[in-house]
Formats: structure tokens, sequence, C-alpha cells
């Protein structure tokens, strides 16, 4: 089971449109780091809308890839968190999923675009001091 | 035939996806028998959190999950059992964030915080985990 990751310019757009096991979790992590290193991705917005269950694994391996983005210096927003999987969740154990999140796929495109346009001022404005 | 009458499922645990087959027939009987969609996603992050934790720590075990409605009661009975190495602390195992493979520890005690009753039998032969969601009809 391969997650396609949709390009748009510099952002990654990731659906996921079906229940995933662990190795399927595990191989999406690593495509979506792979690529956002490949492509130097500005940002990346994973859709979780289509998830029913949310489990501790889950949550694990949604945080883990966020950081991991984090790290490589891209933006990242996870959207759609399903209203009951977002109550089991908070039911289960408080803070389980850390990244920030957003309603819906549109909404997460907007705030990474503001963040990765802050970005892009300061160094707009570091190139007119040069 | 009546919803009494739907035979139990009996979930072979052997590999990650069975996991999935679980918890999807956990949230199937869920729906049938008019449990709303909170307590849907409650059994179904249950049986998937019990499920993982057979796999990942016993390599294999089964899930039963059964319909025990009576005239006053919805009521699911599911069992989680293996015949893996034992939890040696319960009480450890049973706190938030105590884990013995790097996970977030949470599988355990938030299964417990999700269902309306949850018994836990451990010894050196194996597990077995009992949990029951009841709802007046
Ligand atoms: N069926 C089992 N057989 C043997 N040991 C188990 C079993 N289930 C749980 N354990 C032990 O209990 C600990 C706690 O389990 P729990 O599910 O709460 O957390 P986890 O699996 O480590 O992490 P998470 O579920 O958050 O990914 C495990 O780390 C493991 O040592
Ligand atoms: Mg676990």
């Amino acid at each position: 089971m391969k997650i396609p990751i949709l390009r748009l310019e510099r952002i990654l757009l990731v659906s996921i449109q079906v229940d995933l096991t662990d190795n399927d979790a595990m191989q999406f992590q690593s495509d979506l780091v792979e690529q956002v290193a490949e492509i130097e991705a500005l940002g990346v917005a994973i859709d979780i809308t289509a998830l029913d269950v949310v489990d501790s694994y889950m949550a694990r391996v949604i945080n883990d890839t966020a950081s991991m983005v984090r790290l490589l210096g891209a933006e990242s927003v996870i959207c759609g968190v399903q209203p009951f999987v977002a109550l089991t969740l908070v039911e289960m154990g408080r803070d389980l999923l850390g990244a920030d999140c957003a309603f819906n796929l549109g909404q997460g495109l907007e705030i990474l675009r503001t963040r990765i346009a802050t970005r892009g001022d300061t160094r707009l404005s570091e190139d007119e001091n040069v | 035939m009546r919803m009494s009458e739907l035979p139990p499922a009996q979930i072979p645990l052997h590999e990650t996806a069975d996991v999935v087959t679980a918890r999807r027939a956990a949230r199937e009987l869920c729906e049938q028998l008019g449990f709303g969609k909170a307590d849907q996603t409650r059994l179904a992050t249950a049986v998937s959190e019990l499920t993982r934790n057979v796999i990942q720590y016993a390599n294999h075990g089964e899930c039963v999950i059964e319909n025990r409605s009576t005239a006053t009661h919805r009521c699911i009975w599911v069992q989680v059992r293996d015949q893996g190495a034992g939890i040696a602390n319960l009480e450890q195992a049973l706190t938030d964030g105590y884990s013995t493979s790097g996970g977030l520890g949470a599988g355990l005690p938030g299964t417990r915080r999700l269902v309306d009753q949850f018994h836990i039998e451990s010894t050196p032969q194996g597990t077995c985990i009992t949990i029951v969601l009841t709802k007046p009809l």
C-alpha cells in the first residue's frame, strides 16, 4: 500500500485515504521525509479526514513525521482530524497528538502559505540589504 | 436473524494487518447494535491497542468479539489473549507513559479509560484482557 504524495510547487500534499497497517504507516513516514528532503519542500499538509481510528501508534507516527519534517526545515500541518477521533484521543490521554492541526486541507494550505510567506519576507529583506 | 444470534467473531492475530481486521469487526458490531459514533470509535481504538500489543509483545494470539446484549442493555464483550511471556509488572504497564518498546505507553492506560469494564490477567504463560462496552437500550 503506497500513499500518493502530490506536489504543488514546493508544498507536498498527502491525503491518507485508507486504513493503514503499522507497516504502511512506517513506509509512508519514510517516503514523505525522503521527498521533503529531495525537493527541499517548504511545507507539508497531511490530510487524515478518512482515518476513523488514530490509536497511540498512529499518533506517534504522525507526531514523529511532523517533527522530522520540521527538523528538515519545512512547515507541517495535520488536516481533518475527525471529531470522534479527537474525542477518543483526549479521553485516552492528553497531548497524544502534538502536531499542528487544521480543519481541512484548504485551511491547512492557507496556514502553510502564511507561514512560508513570513519566512519568505525575512529572506527578501535580507536580500534588499545586500 | 436477531442481533443476539449473531455468532461471535474470532479473529486470529498473526500480523499487523490483523489489527486492522479486528478493529473493523469491533466497529461493525458496535454500529449494528446501535452504539453511537463516539462509542464505535472508542471500541475500535481500544481493540486496535490491545491487538497491536499482542503482535508486538507476544507475536500471536486471538481476539474474540461477542454481542452480550440483554433485554435492557446493549453490550459488547471483547477478549484479546495471547500465550506470550506476559507482563511482569501490571501496575507499571497500566501507568501512562510506561513502555518497554519506546512507544508512547498510552495503549493500556488509554484503553482502560475508553471502556466501561477492563479486566487484565497476565502470567508468564500469557496475557488475557477483557473489555466491555455497555449502554442502556
Ligand atoms: N500482550 C502483552 N504481552 C506482553 N507484554 C505486554 C502486552 N501488552 C503490553 N505489554 C507490556 O506493557 C507495556 C505497556 O503497554 P502499552 O500498550 O500501554 O504501551 P506500549 O505498547 O509500550 O506503547 P503504545 O501502546 O503507546 O504504542 C508494553 O511496553 C509491554 O512491555
Ligand atoms: Mg501498546
